[in-house]
């Protein structure tokens, strides 16, 4: 029987990025002596950068039309401003 | 045997007109967004919470980090156990589906475990939803000023509903693969040229884990 392969993305590549990530996570969380506010930043990143690897690879978001790309983008800005506006309120 | 190249989207299904997706992934992908807006609720609640008032528990003290960054782990290889799960149907191996959608059903069902033993622990340890129970081991820890009192309350609650539904939604995820593996996997009703519902609980199960990446950054690591 003739079968077709199709060419896929390096999963296990992701994987281990995903793996060193987390790793670099915790020790940065619980080992490396540095002020809050720049562990909270080098923190959200590594957060981000992680769910953008699944995100395009895992999710195939990256190998979509862009009529899917724009569907899974739509909610992220609207959750940004929700979660802005309710951290102004509680500034202001 | 024939090689072709990436077309890694083309869909198994005839696609519909508008967004060019067969109607059950664009269901799913409807779903996900809703998803991210509940999640949205949740994660936004904590951090007007969270920073909204003075001090809180330094990461590691309460929570067992290395532990939950284990199950993290789980989550992330059961998520690439999915994904080579699709590829192998998108190839047509039937062998590589069944394998690695069991390995995925078992990585889903391992992450619950250790969380079942994680609040178990917790709760034996006096961390509770509504904070820590009097008599408790952290009891003391925040008479002897170790932990501060004033938040506990809102750190169990925040705690508890973030993680426990996330815990649910993996829960759902792996009857959800389970239903699938016995119906459709093993049966071999999943083929090179329909493989809808290996994609879509695919899907979903990749925004379980993407989910978690945040949650994990914000409730044990900040």
């Amino acid at each position: 029987m003739e079968t077709a392969h199709r060419k896929h993305p390096p999963y296990l590549l992701i994987w281990l990025y995903l793996a060193l990530l987390t790793v670099a996570e915790v020790v940065l969380a619980l080992e490396l002596p540095m002020s809050q506010s720049m562990k909270l930043l080098l923190l959200l990143g590594l957060a981000v950068w992680k769910a953008v690897l699944v995100a395009l690879f895992f999710m195939h978001l990256k190998f979509e039309r862009w009529h899917l790309r724009v569907l899974a983008i739509v909610p992220l800005p609207l959750a940004a401003i929700f979660i802005l506006a309710a951290i102004s309120e509680k500034i202001w | 045997m024939t090689h072709a190249t990436m077309d890694m989207m083309r869909p198994p299904a005839p696609a519909e007109p508008g967004v060019q997706a067969y109607n059950l992934k664009l269901g799913m992908w409807v779903f996900l967004a809703s998803e991210v807006m509940f999640f949205t609720g949740l994660i936004g609640s904590y951090v007007v919470l969270r920073f909204g008032v003075g001090e809180w528990a330094r990461p590691g003290v309460v929570l067992n980090v290395p532990l939950t960054a284990f199950n993290t782990f789980l989550l992330i290889c059961s998520s690439v156990s999915m994904v080579k799960a699709y590829a192998a149907i998108a190839d047509g191996d039937q062998k590589g589906l069944r394998l690695w959608f069991l390995l995925t059903i078992l990585g889903g069902a391992a992450f619950v475990g250790v969380q079942a033993y994680e609040y178990l622990h917790l709760a034996h340890s006096g961390f509770v939803p509504s904070g820590v129970r009097e008599g408790s081991e952290l009891a003391e820890r925040v008479a002897a000023g170790t932990l501060p009192v004033a938040t506990m309350g809102l750190y169990g609650s925040t705690f508890y509903t973030m993680t426990g539904f996330h815990g649910f939604h993996v829960t759902c995820g792996v009857v959800a693969m389970l239903y699938l593996y016995i119906r459709k996997v093993l049966p071999g009703k999943y083929t090179q040229h329909d493989y809808r519902g290996v994609e879509v609980v695919g899907l979903y199960w990749h925004f379980v884990d993407l989910v978690w990446i945040i949650l994990f950054t914000i409730v044990y690591l900040i």
